[in-house]
């Protein structure tokens, strides 16, 4: 059977499908709730999805599904990117679902219906498989919630053959143990392969009658990228953990993750979703490549994804041009981890602000175009694209200097001097933006009052520097509360407690005050809090994310629905200590609740990063520079996929300075393995 | 520059759509069909389409309107391939000819959405007024099922009749009492196989009267348990064209069959 075209798959009203729509139920709900527009699906680049497949057993379904709204979750390219190969695959379909909101979620539940697809409108537990994207910590009562919505336990062990598999995958399964409890599989890194070899397993499963649940997780358990927590038992010693064993057999001790080695094989998204009511980062989004060996020791997408991998320039060319034309979008982001250091940057920067011809001859694109990079460095060359793209319509500018002294910096290994910060945002004041945002974190190792006012400092100096070019330049700045990923070099760090963050984020705002043209943003300390628990937990916190989402804890993500007092409650009724889980340094030798997963990068490597950081001495990028053995590469025989050889505009950090620590920065240790520093909640 | 005025309608689910998220359909539809769209001046220019009266979040319309600038297009190209000569089409629409079948408005409602269709696409002479200023009356059709229609049409009835309507909303932190009756146009109701239709003319100057207005006004609870419940129709705005009422664009008369099953 062949794939439809996008052309021949325009939505159609549901009386046309194939039984299983429950539209007709839904629709006179619709009309009694906020926004209904994101219930309807219809969007341009929508499937509708050929139920008639005729695999033995019927096609493998997928229903990809993220826990939270339609408006946060739709742009999801992860998710769109699997939907469409599954697509592709011959014996399988794929449709969509998201969290409904509070007013639908009761009326659905009020007049006994599930959650359902947004193409076919067609109940949850009807799939194989439900597949969510976890990329928060504080949506894992929402993933609860939407299982039972579905009408499937909870618990992953209360499962029978006919409920469908629940998968996760995205950046939070790093360490997937706290959910461990809720899910049958767990995907580990790039699913652009997997994704098709677990169709595959459950197509067979499906073909042999759908036998014993365990037999098929046994078999997916097999599959590299694949980790089933049944299939490891967890013992303990106190508090501590001793060891996660494997007791199934044939599956490995250690789960590794899966990396696509070629970018350019998968240009996916190929229809990205146009969707007709507004959502986040509404545009088109054109990946220009994966991974990043910066080296930021705070930033875990940073470490799990590498090594980088670059779509050819050509490939980035042709998914600009033909992504515009067919949805219409007067925005393309050009998306990564770090977009200034893409290989070709300059000459895609210059065809798209129309100073070049495109080099396939595909003429003039359909009116202004506006391009955004989301990440900026923080350098001259940084604006001077910006600048060149944003000819048409001008968006606004963020940098991410996030930390406001240049031995805060150091120790996180964001190389970034005070200068650099000035010159791009004197770049960026002279070419006529008023106002840019600068993104700050505060609690990091090793941080003194010294550090968090530096923030204060470099903003009003920020201000001096617009005062050359403007009247009332204006700073936006937005502090979050460092907490502590897995595969990081700081997962031993212990996060600095909410009481502490708020005394920071209070310094700060005292700082501030006589600043004039700052404005201040800063996250809740108490949801920081949460994220860190949870970034970090084990499989003991399952029973507090169930407690916390029996008592009505959903959309935790949202300020508004946060609630402190379930989870510190849910904490205390089990037994378990905030601070132990949150707040205190782990050891070397500590088991940690993913020591049975890995990221390719060697303990090793970490571990001296970590000395590294806290002697306050950088490393530079690998990209350009000899290899140090993360393991990220030398593990899976993989290598960078990099254009160029030397970075854009030169210098390892794009701006050529030193970095080893200076004699006059003075180290600042901290206590390793007793207790937390700073002031603790109670 | 040219401006189009383009007449489309709104059914089925894409009736859950802000008048906001049909804005933004149009404009990548626009730009889409490979219209010469001119673009407003400034820091951030902006595609020049102009819309009519909004349409609730819920309700369908089988006439909605908007206007949209063109800037003049070069010279036909002979090599083009495009199934729309789109300059022929501009000097068919500048001569002022309805650009019909295959045409623009075809070509329109193959980039949007199931649900918006666009019926007509027609050159309007500069300076004509905009649909926000002209659009005198429009006329609704309300459908309530398992409701009989003549309690509706008492109800109705029993409103038209009284010399005032009264209604009271805050209005700049205040509150303030408005007539709703001479606003109130004439009505009519009739039974389908999918309940009571009322079909009823409200005016627009000097403010709209909204569709839920009326139906609390009606003042049924005993037929309208929930207004969410009603489903509301626009089926017409209407202009006055030197004392004569009509449409922004009027479609050819549907055959009496067609009606009935658009209703």
């Amino acid at each position: 059977m062949t794939v439809p075209t996008a052309a021949a798959q325009r939505f159609e009203p549901v009386r046309t499908e194939p039984s299983g729509s429950m539209w007709d139920q839904l629709e006179p709900l619709l009309a009694r709730v906020e926004k209904p527009a994101r219930y309807i699906g219809g969007e341009d680049g929508a499937v509708r999805p050929d139920w008639s497949r005729r695999a033995p057993g019927g096609p493998v379904s997928w229903l990809f599904t993220y826990p939270d709204t339609y408006e946060i979750g739709l742009p999801n390219q992860g998710l769109q990117i699997l939907a469409e190969i599954v697509t592709e695959h011959p014996d399988a379909v794929a449709e969509r679902a998201y969290a409904p909101w509070i007013d639908l979620e009761a009326e659905l539940r009020a007049h006994g219906l599930p959650l359902f697809s947004v193409e076919g409108h067609r109940p949850a537990a009807m799939f194989d498989l439900i597949g969510f994207n976890l990329s928060a910590e504080l949506t894992y009562t929402n993933l609860v919630n939407l299982i039972d919505l579905a009408g499937i336990p909870v618990r992953a062990a209360e499962r029978s053959e006919q409920h469908p598999l629940v998968c996760i995958g995205g950046h939070c399964t790093y360490n997937p143990e706290p959910v461990a409890d809720f899910v049958d599989l767990v995907v580990l890194g790039d699913g652009e392969e997997v994704v098709s070899e677990i169709t595959d397993v459950v197509l067979e499963w499906k073909a042999s009658g759908r036998g014993d649940r365990r037999e098929v997780l046994l078999a997916l358990a097999r599959v590299p990228g694949v980790y089933v927590p049944a299939a490891y038992e967890v013992s303990y010693d106190g508090p501590r953990l001793r060891s996660i064993e494997p007791i199934w057999p044939g599956v490995p001790a250690v789960v590794e993750k899966r990396t696509i080695a070629d970018l350019g094989a998968w240009p996916y998204p190929k229809n990205q979703l146009v969707p007709l009511t507004e959502v986040v980062h509404d545009r088109l989004n054109v990946e220009v490549f994966r991974g990043c060996t910066r080296g930021c020791r705070f930033c875990q997408a940073g470490m799990i994804t590498r090594p980088v991998r670059e779509r050819p320039a050509e490939q980035v060319r042709t998914m600009v041009a033909e992504g515009l034309r067919r949805t219409g979008y007067d925005e393309v982001a050009l998306t990564s981890l770090s977009t200034a250091d893409f290989s070709n940057i300059t000459d895609i920067v210059g065809e798209l602000a129309g100073n070049r011809p495109p080099a396939d001859g595909s003429g003039d694109l359909c009116g202004p175009v506006s391009v955004s990079l989301p990440s900026l460095r923080v350098d001259a060359f940084g604006v001077g694209i910006a600048a060149e793209l944003q000819k048409g319509r001008r968006s606004g500018l963020t940098f991410a200097p996030e930390a406001g002294t240049w031995r805060m910096r150091q120790v996180i290994n964001k190389l970034i001097r005070d200068e650099d910060l000035y010159g791009a945002v004197d770049s960026a004041y002279s070419q006529g933006w008023r106002r840019v945002k600068l993104y700050f974190l505060t609690g990091l190792p090793t941080e003194t009052d010294v550090d968090t006012l530096g923030i204060a400092e470099l903003a009003a100096n920020c201000i001096e520097v617009g005062r050359q070019h403007q009247r009332s330049p204006g700073v936006t700045v937005s502090v979050g509360g460092f907490v502590p990923k897995p595969f990081t070099p700081f997962q031993w760090f212990g996060q600095n407690t909410a009481v502490e963050l708020q005394r920071k984020i209070s310094l700060l705002r005292d700082a501030f005050r006589d600043v004039k043209g700052a404005q201040m943003k800063w996250h809740d300390p108490s949801a920081t809090q949460i994220e860190g628990l949870l970034s970090r937990g084990d499989r003991r916190l399952g029973p507090v994310i169930e407690s916390v989402w029996r008592r009505g804890g959903t959309f935790q993500e949202w300020s508004e629905h946060f609630r402190l007092d379930l989870w510190a409650d849910a904490m205390a009724e089990h037994g378990l200590s905030m601070d132990d889980y949150v707040h205190r340094h782990r050891t070397e030798d500590e088991v940690l609740p993913w020591s049975h997963l890995s990221a390719g990068l060697h303990h090793d490597f970490l571990w001296q990063d970590w000395r590294d950081a806290l002697a306050e001495v950088g490393l530079p990028d690998c990209r350009w520079t000899p290899c140090y053995d993360c393991g990220a590469c030398t593990g899976y025989g993989i290598e960078h996929v990099v254009a160029s050889a030397t970075p854009p505009a030169g210098g390892s950090q794009g701006t050529g300075q030193g970095l080893s620590w200076t004699p006059d920065s003075r180290p600042v240790p901290v206590e390793l393995g007793v207790g937390a520093r700073g002031r603790r909640s109670s | 520059m040219t401006r189009l005025r383009v007449r489309y309608n709104k059914r089925g689910r894409v009736r859950f759509l802000s008048h906001r998220d049909v804005a933004r359909c149009l404009e990548r539809a626009v730009r889409r069909a490979g219209l010469p769209v001119a673009y407003s001046q400034g820091f951030s220019p902006r595609a020049r389409l102009h819309f009519g009266l909004a349409l609730s979040n819920g309700f369908e319309s089988d006439a909605e309107f908007f206007d949209v600038d063109l800037v003049d297009p070069g010279p036909a190209d002979p090599g083009s391939a495009d199934p729309v000569d789109l300059r022929s089409t501009m000097e068919r629409a500048v001569a002022g000819h309805l650009v019909g079948a295959g045409g623009l408005a075809e070509r329109l409602s193959s980039v949007l959405p199931d649900g918006i269709d666009v019926a007509a696409v027609v050159p309007i002479a500069a300076g004509t007024a905009s649909l926000q200023d002209s659009v005198e009356v429009c006329t609704w059709q309300f459908r309530l099922v398992e409701v009989p229609a003549d309690a509706l049409d008492a109800a109705a009835t029993r409103l038209l009749d009284r010399d005032r309507v009264e209604v009271t909303l805050i209005r700049k932190g205040k509150q303030v009492s408005e007539d709703l009756r001479p606003l109130l146009g004439e009505h009519s109701t009739r039974m389908s196989s999918e309940g009571a239709v009322l079909t009823i003319d409200l005016g627009t100057k000097p403010r709209s009267v909204r569709p839920v207005e009326f139906l609390a006004a009606l003042d049924a609870p005993e037929l309208i348990g929930n207004v969410a419940d009603v489903r509301v129709l626009r089926t017409h705005q209407w202009i006055n064209l030197d004392g004569q009422r009509c449409e922004p664009i009027s479609l050819p008369r549907p055959s009496t069959h067609a009606e009935e099953r658009a209703s």
